[in-house]
């Protein structure tokens, strides 16, 4: 292209400050993507869940236990097939700077329950035999360095004291959406060492169809509505929405204040590149004396406004999208899933043209339209 | 033969509330390979009537033709170009672009032409010969003193070929000897390759070099020195 000399040369007359603009641009963006990904995640985790699969909670709250004996009767409803309960355990490993999920299941039930779950056969068979065996997500046992068959030992905050596990097994999601960043382990090991005398957090039941799940949970809280521990039961899509929910207050927060920086990074942007346009009156009143129509002289700043815009789109997109894969970000287990989805580069791009429109266009206008005698006048 | 024609133009500016008339009814020719100086006092017209033959001004009313073309018809598209094809113009403070080399600031011209990089590589290597720079393509404008940048100046108006050559003020800024290599080189461009020029001056030693002089004074020529033969002026 033989206006590409030209371009280069306006774009590297104040390297620093074209650097700067490009990298405002891009970090701008890269906020951009980052921010909508922790919406988007949270947004899939919310629609995570079987259709085949219900939930009961008690119906006071998830902090509140149901008995273990629920079980039997649940598994009695018509409609349900399987039956399996876990707990929350909350312990802490090491200095508890880093925090995962870890919670206690009925190992056979859970697993059968949950074929997203992908574990070698002889290390299931080793979980389920060992009743202090723990199974570790792929990417926590890679994070800490753990081997199969070693021993963690971890400080209990709910159930006070020095709980140790023998890693038996790891797990990998098949899902991208399942947390590959927890540990489970036996819920009987955590009911005989406390002696709660069969408590357990929450029930997952299998049901035979899902258009059958409200009749179903209808069902279940009936069972127990008269009982000490009334029961709360949905889908399991409503239950992970519960918790995704709680989160997207603080996403929705996070992404007000963030898309406020965002955008005031991108003015900073824009004034840059409006000021470069500025300065070189003179230049442009000097080509049009050359030769070079309006039309000529608009699609040069633009394409100046472009180059920047879409440099830093490149860069700060770009890098989103390879540096939260190549590091396998799950902000700590809160977001598992966590990647930037091609809509979320759309739109970060849609935004990077819009700002080359907003940018360029008024300098862009007001070179095509520059007077040149009075240009020249001013500056003779 | 007239390669500029100027017919009872008219130009007039509004400065607020007040009209100020820099021509009424101004007629003049400038033949074909004439070598023409316009002198005056500052406010007497001159740059307007450089800007008006350039298509960079257009009259109030009346008709500037230049090379048989109405320039004072002419859209902008159409003036801009006209221009590239057809003029050539040097300024008082050169205007280089800085962030060009000598080479770049004379192919800009050639950028606005179907002509291959070869073939611009040529035509700008052959200007920056004329004006006896072929030894600082590659020099910035900041890397050059006043004289060097106003011959690249000239070799940027004249690399497309040009009919018409104006000047407005291109010895303003330049020491004697300067002043003399770029006056020494418009003189062979007007000898040699038979080049229109019209330079627009204060300076009296500058205005000898040409082969005729006009004076204008309030948008009136005044008086025409040494006009030279062809020439044909009228006052309007």
């Amino acid at each position: 292209m033989k206006f590409w000399t030209l371009l280069r040369a306006n774009l590297g007359r104040h390297k620093r400050r074209t650097l700067l603009t490009v990298t405002s641009v891009a970090l701008a963006l890269f906020l951009f993507a980052s921010l909508r990904t922790v919406i988007t995640t949270l947004r899939a985790a919310s629609e995570f869940g079987s259709a085949r699969r219900l939930v009961s909670t008690n119906a006071s709250g998830l902090i509140f236990p149901l008995p273990v004996a629920y079980a039997n009767r649940l598994q009695a409803v018509p409609g349900v097939e399987k039956v399996t309960w876990a707990n929350w355990f909350g312990g802490q490993y090491g200095d508890g700077k880093r925090f995962f999920a870890n919670f206690a299941v009925d190992a056979r039930t859970y697993l059968d329950l949950y074929p997203e779950m992908s574990v070698p056969a002889d290390q299931r068979e080793a979980f389920l035999q060992d009743r202090s065996g723990a199974l570790i997500g792929s990417r926590l046992i890679d994070l800490f360095g753990w081997k199969v068959g070693q021993n963690v030992t971890l400080r209990g905050t709910i159930f006070p004291g020095d709980w140790t596990f023998t890693i038996r097994g790891v797990y990998t999601p098949t899902d991208p959406v399942i947390n590959d960043d927890a540990m489970m382990f036996h819920w009987e090991y955590l009911d005989e060492r406390t002696g709660r005398g069969g408590l357990a957090g929450w029930y997952i039941m299998q049901i035979d169809r899902p258009e059958n799940g409200p009749q179903i949970a209808k069902a279940i809280d009936d069972l127990f509505r008269n009982s000490s521990a009334p029961t709360k039961t949905g889908t399991e899509q409503a239950f992970n929405a519960s918790f995704a929910t709680m989160w997207g207050n603080v996403g929705l927060l996070m992404n007000t204040i963030g898309m406020a920086v965002v955008f005031a990074i991108l003015l900073v942007a824009a004034n840059a590149m409006m000021m470069s346009a500025r300065e070189r009156t003179r230049e442009l009143a000097v080509l049009k004396t050359i030769g070079f129509s309006d039309r000529r002289l608009f699609g040069l700043v633009m394409l100046e406004a472009g180059i920047i815009t879409i440099s830093g789109a490149v860069i700060g997109l770009g890098a989103a999208k390879i540096l939260y894969r190549a590091t396998n970000f799950n902000a700590a287990g809160f977001l598992p899933g966590f990647d930037v989805t091609v809509p979320t580069l759309g739109l970060g791009g849609a935004i990077a043209l819009l700002l080359m429109l907003a940018s360029g266009i008024v300098p862009a206008l007001r070179a095509a339209r520059l007077p040149v005698v009075a240009a020249l006048r001013n500056v003779e | 033969m007239a390669l500029v024609e100027i017919r009872n133009v008219h130009k007039s500016f509004r400065r607020d509330a007040e009209r100020i008339d820099v021509f009424s009814g101004l007629s003049m020719d400038i033949e074909q390979g004439s070598f023409t100086a316009l002198m005056g006092p500052s406010g007497s017209g001159k740059s307007t009537l450089l800007n008006l033959i350039a298509g960079l001004d257009q009259p109030t009313s009346g008709t500037v033709r230049v090379g048989g073309a109405e320039v004072s018809a002419m859209t902008p598209a159409q003036l801009a170009e006209w221009r590239s094809r057809n003029v050539g113009f040097v300024f008082q403070q050169f205007n280089l672009l800085p962030v060009l080399t000598a080479f770049q600031n004379v192919e800009l011209p050639l950028l606005l032409t179907r002509l291959s990089k070869k073939e611009r590589d040529e035509r700008v290597r052959i200007a920056l010969g004329v004006v006896g720079l072929d030894d600082r393509l590659q020099h910035y404008p900041r890397q050059l003193s006043g004289g060097q940048e106003q011959r690249v100046a000239i070799a940027r108006a004249i690399v497309a070929d040009p009919t018409l050559v104006l000047l407005d003020e291109p010895t303003g800024q330049l020491d004697a000897r300067s002043s003399q290599e770029v006056l020494s080189l418009l003189g062979r461009l007007n000898d040699e390759f038979n080049k229109t020029i019209i330079i627009v001056t204060h300076d009296p030693h500058a205005a000898e070099r040409a082969k005729r002089q006009l004076h204008l004074d309030k948008g009136t020529f005044v008086e025409q020195a040494r006009t030279a033969g062809t020439a044909a002026g009228a006052v309007g």
